[in-house]
């Protein structure tokens, strides 16, 4: 059943790909405007900032699926979905699935245009590092359609607490800066950001690193995000008709 | 085909306050039957559907809806059980004919049978022209015709509809209460029906239970109430049995 929801959420994507490139804008400004920037930043460079962009982008793409949700909540659709003999499990299994795919060909679109900029490519550890994205997505989109879900009755509180959460979370994972440079307190903030293990892991994944111990914890990151998005979407999504 | 005993909804606000939405409502509804469920706005139909179709739990009390009970089986009441709700079934971004496929993939149909048993509703309720289109561009008429088709397309043997003529044009309203009828004659589908619109309850339903603030306040054929009201229309049932005054909750 999770194939027939996720196929019912694909088949817009497929008719219309070019909605991805736009949904992909965003994330092409920052890579296109503060890539240049960093030439001269110790430490950075494109094998650096690649991956950052690749983890923003996957933060940011949930907001789509907290849409997506939201909209279907308040139309009617979710419900007649609910009374079906679908399992709610299900319903939110399918629908991440499509998140996190959708999150993929973006990702895969980003470093096909940083490529001509300077990016090498090293495939095996880039497959690696996009299939960690992936499990992480998998993760933040069940976060993001229990969010939804959540502040169903006040829908516009879903963005407020979508930025709120994702502003802190995304700088202070040295996304777009190095904070190792930073102050004591800044680095100790990344430290306690899950999201940091995540980026570091995929930066050195990118750099051609397999054997890094931070790809170790940056896995056991994603897996353990995804357990947790997918158990408190599975709860959100049994109150979804109430 | 519904046994309701009891069924109790409370909701709890915040600051602690309790909205009794649905006070220990019983009733019957045999095979083949149409039943017509009226009601002031806020009355309890809407939450009494939402029990009946397992989309919320009761606080108190049971059902058993075409053979399953919605406390103790309520997949096997989804599986049985046809439900066309207030809001827009089908969803803005897909298209017409995916989102009926879609539904018969749900109940177990195979993808050749979806297909087919798509076709066969889009000609049913006349949306064949408009399969290829995305839902978000269909009139409301149209949304209606498609949502209808959606909950038909596993041919329940129990359908729900929740105010499913709300804001359709005369044509619209007699091309569905053509196909419930047809449902009734062609399938011996058993229709449980809420509505605002008491004419087509006193011409399409053989029976019709009123509801007000959560509890059964009437429950016969509409000559009958007529009868014991001693009044001609069922809009004159209605508001003897509930009174004139506007309603707040």
């Amino acid at each position: 059943m999770t194939s027939v929801i996720f196929e019912r959420e694909i088949a817009p994507v497929l008719r219309n790909p070019l909605g991805l490139v736009f949904t992909v804008a965003q994330p092409l400004v920052f890579l296109l405007l503060f890539g240049p920037l960093l030439g001269d930043v110790p430490g950075t460079g494109w094998q650096w900032f690649v991956p950052g962009i690749l983890v923003m982008t996957g933060l940011f793409a949930t907001a789509g699926a907290g849409w997506g949700i939201q909209a279907e909540l308040q139309g009617g659709s979710m419900e007649r979905i609910l009374v079906t003999p679908v399992s709610r499990a299900s319903i939110l299994a399918g629908k991440t699935l499509k998140e996190s795919l959708s999150l993929l060909a973006q990702a895969v679109l980003i470093v096909l245009v940083a490529m001509p900029l300077g990016f090498r490519l090293h495939l095996l550890p880039v497959l690696a590092g996009l299939a960690l994205l992936a499990v992480f997505g998998v993760g933040l989109g069940s976060l993001a359609i229990a969010l939804a879900i959540v502040t169903r009755k006040q829908p516009e509180t879903f963005w407020g607490a979508h930025q709120f959460l994702l502003f802190p979370l995304v700088l202070l994972s040295g996304v777009l800066l190095p904070v190792e440079g930073g102050p004591g307190w800044l680095a100790t903030a990344a430290r306690l950001n899950p999201l940091t293990y995540l980026v570091e892991a995929e930066r050195a994944l990118f750099a051609g690193d397999f054997l890094d111990s931070s790809v170790l914890w940056g896995a056991i990151g994603a897996v353990l995000t995804a357990a947790v998005g997918l158990t408190v979407g599975a709860r959100a999504m049994r109150t979804a008709a109430l | 085909m519904i046994s309701a005993r009891n069924l109790t909804k409370r909701f709890r606000l915040r600051r602690g306050e309790v909205v009794e939405a649905v006070r220990g409502i019983s009733f019957d509804v045999h095979a083949g039957e149409l039943v017509a469920f009226l009601g002031p706005n806020g009355a309890g139909k809407s939450t009494t559907l939402r029990m009946l179709t397992t989309l919320v739990p009761p606080s108190e009390g049971t059902a058993t809806v075409a053979g399953h009970d919605i406390r103790q089986d309520p997949a096997g009441a989804r599986r049985a059980i046809g439900y066309i709700g207030q809001g827009h079934g089908a969803g803005d971004y897909f298209r017409v004919r995916d989102e009926l496929v879609t539904q018969g993939r749900l109940y177990g149909q195979t993808r050749k049978q979806a297909r087919t048993r798509a076709d066969e509703l889009l000609t049913v309720l006349d949306l064949e022209p408009l399969a290829k289109r995305t839902v978000s561009t269909l009139s409301g008429g149209q949304r209606r015709r498609l949502d209808i088709a959606i909950g038909l397309v596993h041919r329940p043997p129990l359908l729900f509809l929740d105010e499913p003529s709300t804001g359709l044009d005369p044509q619209n309203r007699a091309n569905l209460a053509e196909v419930i009828r047809r449902l009734r004659s062609e399938f011996a589908t058993t229709v449980f029906l809420t509505t605002h619109y008491l004419p087509e309850a006193d011409a399409l339903a053989e029976r019709v239970i009123v509801i007000d603030h959560g509890r059964v306040i009437a429950d016969d054929e509409p000559a009958r109430l007529k009868e014991q009201t001693a009044k001609d229309s069922l809009d004159d049932v209605f508001l003897e049995l509930t009174g004139r005054s506007l309603r707040n909750d």
